[in-house]
């Protein structure tokens, strides 16, 4: 009897301890492998394929900090999490980063404690009904019945929407986006709502995506991007500037294909310290010289992971739109490497 | 003469709590709670450092926020506006209704079986064999999705009871409408309502009763007792001169009409669900997510229920049914008055462990969309405030109380049906 309880008290305080390890980095770099939360499978974003490999554009991120931190972007263990764990994970050490088309919030960065390192996908929430309803409209959605995954921002607004609107509507809250597309499809709801970005990819999907049209209503902001856990901030910014090294690529047209020439040194001082051959940027963040060039070598640049996983060519079929350069009209627009 | 004198005054010694067997596991229970005290008391030091170290210092003031999220099975009126711990009420009674429907219908559900199991006839029992060893050893997760699925793949949508021509149509003179989100049934309306009375005013835990529903139940009470009164005259009657009075029509009497006059004073009518929009409007919904729970688990916990049953009743000596047909008795009266008063002492025990089960299985909900305590305080509510332990102490502490409670009434009505020894 005696010992059960003991035993139990254990467990607790193993559950109870695993909080509040600082330097990140040094624990990726001495295990070798970085754990990066991701979603349980969304086509484009995350989601293993037929060879069991993860890939995606969320994935990409988590293997080009894999990349510039170990120099190998397979060194990657990923961790599938839903809207209601992925929070839990992070902050209990489970994962190092989490890359899950997370909306970077006020609360979520101040009160949870988490410390958002720049957004990878500028989205924002829409509506997904099939055809045959002949909605144009989400104001016309009085009375209808939605699925929502349940934990994340798109439960928030969703109430907002619908009480600013003054219009009723049954919410069905559902765990992950495969249920919620088995019961959208099967007319258990009318409507399937989440991030635009994500109902584009789940269309891509079904077996005739021209059946479901996306309304014209963007109801709210949402900045998606990496989160490492408050107080690290060694960490925090080498997966801030792994990104940034990614949209500053694409600005200065360094490519997966010409990288190797490039990173022998060009005539652009800014193209030089970016890719390690000239200034120590890589040391001042405890990387090797090549950090950046490894990070891009991973997966290309951030145009080249957006075109390959999500892009107009994919099934997904997604537009740049606010997610070009700044220099296209976009908000891309990365810090200077100097 | 020898003098005896007292034996010599064995002193204390500190090495007896250790050699002494008198003090030896004294000193063992000593040094355990100790330990384990110092133990508890690290894990909470180091719980408290670990959160202060986050920033994050607990705090049960989320309590009182707007919850922001909106809930679809609501006993009570909520709206997006109310707090957390509103929310986390109507979680709590929505757990409450899945747990009280469920242990209802498993207690029916398993006795019958327990029972048929025991049939004489081969087919009977060896089916109720199959139920339960399918339900038993299958877990009861599987069991509340594959229910969930099936009616959600092949129950019509609300749109196939669209247009000219529908693919499907409501049951029972249109009166019930069969979906893939849940059945809808008629409503009791009432034309000359008494109104609600408001309790708790404008607390979290406010709550509205409905007077109509109080006078129904007051009636039917009263009702009741003067029919069981009139039942005891006549036994009465019958011990004293033999001849037992016809009551049969009385008490029906007793019990139907008061209840049909106040039904009749109130304006009872039904109201009738009806396709509006995207959905049916009117009528009392029950969600698949709730149809699917509530199945599922009664199914689940009827198996085990139907097993104590039959060890209950095998557990009485077989030569008690024989005196009883020695008596004379027919095998209704049989199993009523001989076989099931002994048998309830051996089912009722093990019959509170089911009950608690189920409630605490009950906590699968999220599975299937059910909008539980686990769904709403520990699911959403933990979501969007981040506060992981005050949210799962809290729903730790609730599921307790009710544990708790389940088992003292449980255990009250073990005090009266089991063995009084003399």
């Amino acid at each position: 009897m005696k010992k059960t309880v003991l035993l139990g008290a254990l467990t607790v305080a193993g559950l109870a301890a695993g909080a509040a390890a600082a330097g990140t980095l040094d624990d990726v770099k001495a295990r070798g492998t970085l754990n990066c939360g991701v979603t349980t499978g969304l086509v484009g974003f995350a989601a293993p394929d037929a060879n069991g490999e993860w890939a995606g554009f969320d994935v990409s991120i988590c293997r080009a900090v894999a990349a510039a931190v170990l120099g190998d972007s397979k060194a990657v263990e990923f961790v599938p999490t839903t809207g209601k764990t992925r929070f839990t994970a992070l902050a209990s050490g489970e994962i190092d980063m989490l890359a899950r088309n997370t909306t970077w919030t006020f609360s979520r960065d101040v009160d949870l404690k988490f410390e958002f390192t720049g957004v990878n996908y500028y989205d924002g929430q829409g509506f997904m009904v099939p055809k045959e309803l002949g909605v144009s409209s989400a104001k016309e959605l009085d009375g209808a019945t939605v699925c929502i995954q349940t934990g994340t921002t798109t439960e928030l607004n969703l109430a907002d929407f619908f009480r600013a609107n003054n219009i009723s509507y049954e919410p069905v809250p559902i765990e992950t986006n495969a249920e919620a597309q088995q019961q959208y499809l099967a007319g258990a709801c009318d409507v399937y709502t989440t991030d635009a970005s994500g109902l584009a990819a789940t269309r891509a999907t079904f077996d005739d995506p021209a059946g479901h049209v996306l309304l014209p209503e963007i109801i709210s902001k949402e900045p998606l991007g990496p989160l490492v856990r408050h107080g690290d901030h060694e960490w925090g910014d080498v997966v801030r500037w792994t990104l940034n090294a990614l949209v500053s690529a694409e600005e200065l047209g360094v490519t997966s294909a010409n990288i190797a020439e490039m990173s022998a040194g060009s005539n652009n001082p800014e193209i030089n310290r970016l890719l390690g051959s000239e200034g120590t940027l890589g040391e001042m963040m405890g990387l090797d010289a090549d950090w950046a060039k490894s990070a891009v070598m991973a997966g290309g640049n951030y145009g080249e992971i957006f075109a390959k996983n999500i892009g107009e060519e994919t099934p997904v079929g997604l537009a740049r739109g606010l997610n070009a350069q700044w220099t296209n009209g976009g908000l891309l627009y990365s810090p200077p490497f100097r | 003469m020898t003098t005896l004198s007292d034996p010599p005054q064995e002193s204390f010694r500190l090495s007896q709590l250790i050699y002494d067997t008198r003090y030896r596991s004294m000193t063992i229970q000593i040094i355990a709670l100790i330990g384990f005290l110092l133990l508890l008391g690290w894990l909470f030091g180091n719980t408290a450092q670990n959160l202060a170290d986050l920033g994050k210092e607990p705090s049960f003031r989320f309590l009182s926020e707007p919850a922001g999220y909106d809930i679809n099975q609501r006993l009570l009126e909520y709206n997006s506006q109310d707090t957390h711990l509103r929310a986390a009420f109507v979680g709590l009674l929505n757990t409450l209704v899945v747990a009280v429907l469920g242990c209802i219908t498993a207690t029916i559900l398993g006795v019958t079986i327990g029972v048929l199991r025991l049939s004489s006839n081969w087919v009977v029992s060896k089916l109720m064999m199959i139920y339960v060893e399918t339900f038993r050893n299958v877990p009861v997760l599987l069991w509340i999705v594959f229910v969930m699925a099936i009616m959600i793949e092949t129950m019509p949508a609300p749109r196939a009871f669209k247009g000219e021509n529908p693919a499907s149509s409501m049951m029972l003179n249109d009166s019930v409408a069969v979906t893939n989100r849940g059945v809808y049934i008629p409503e009791p309306l009432f034309t000359n309502t008494l109104g609600d009375v408001h309790l708790f005013g404008a607390a979290s835990m406010r709550f509205d009763v409905s007077l109509d529903l109080l006078a129904l139940m007051l009636v039917l009470g009263a009702s009741l007792w003067g029919a069981s009164w009139f039942r005891k005259r006549a036994d009465k009657i019958q011990e004293v001169t033999g001849d037992r009075p016809k009551t049969w029509h009385v008490r029906l009497g007793l019990i139907v009409i008061p209840t049909a006059v106040l039904l009749y004073v109130l304006g009872f009518h039904l109201g009738y669900p009806e396709l509006k929009g995207f959905n049916f409007k009117g009528g009392t919904h029950f969600r698949n997510s709730l149809i699917a729970l509530w199945l599922a688990l009664s199914l689940y916990t009827a198996a085990f229920i139907a097993e104590i049953v039959r060890a209950g009743i095998m557990a009485i000596d077989h030569g008690q049914s024989e005196a009883a047909a020695a008596l004379g008795l027919r095998p209704n009266r049989t199993m009523k008055l001989v076989i099931l008063p002994q048998a309830l002492r051996v089912i009722v025990p093990p019959m509170i462990s089911n009950y608690l089960n189920l409630t605490k299985n009950s906590s699968l909900a999220i599975a299937v969309g059910y909008m539980d305590l686990t769904g709403t305080l520990m699911g959403i509510t933990l979501n969007q405030t981040g506060r992981e332990l005050e949210t799962v102490l809290l729903t730790m502490l609730i599921y307790l109380a009710i544990s708790l409670s389940i088992s003292a009434v449980m255990n009250m009505y073990n005090n009266r049906v089991k063995m009084v020894e003399r």
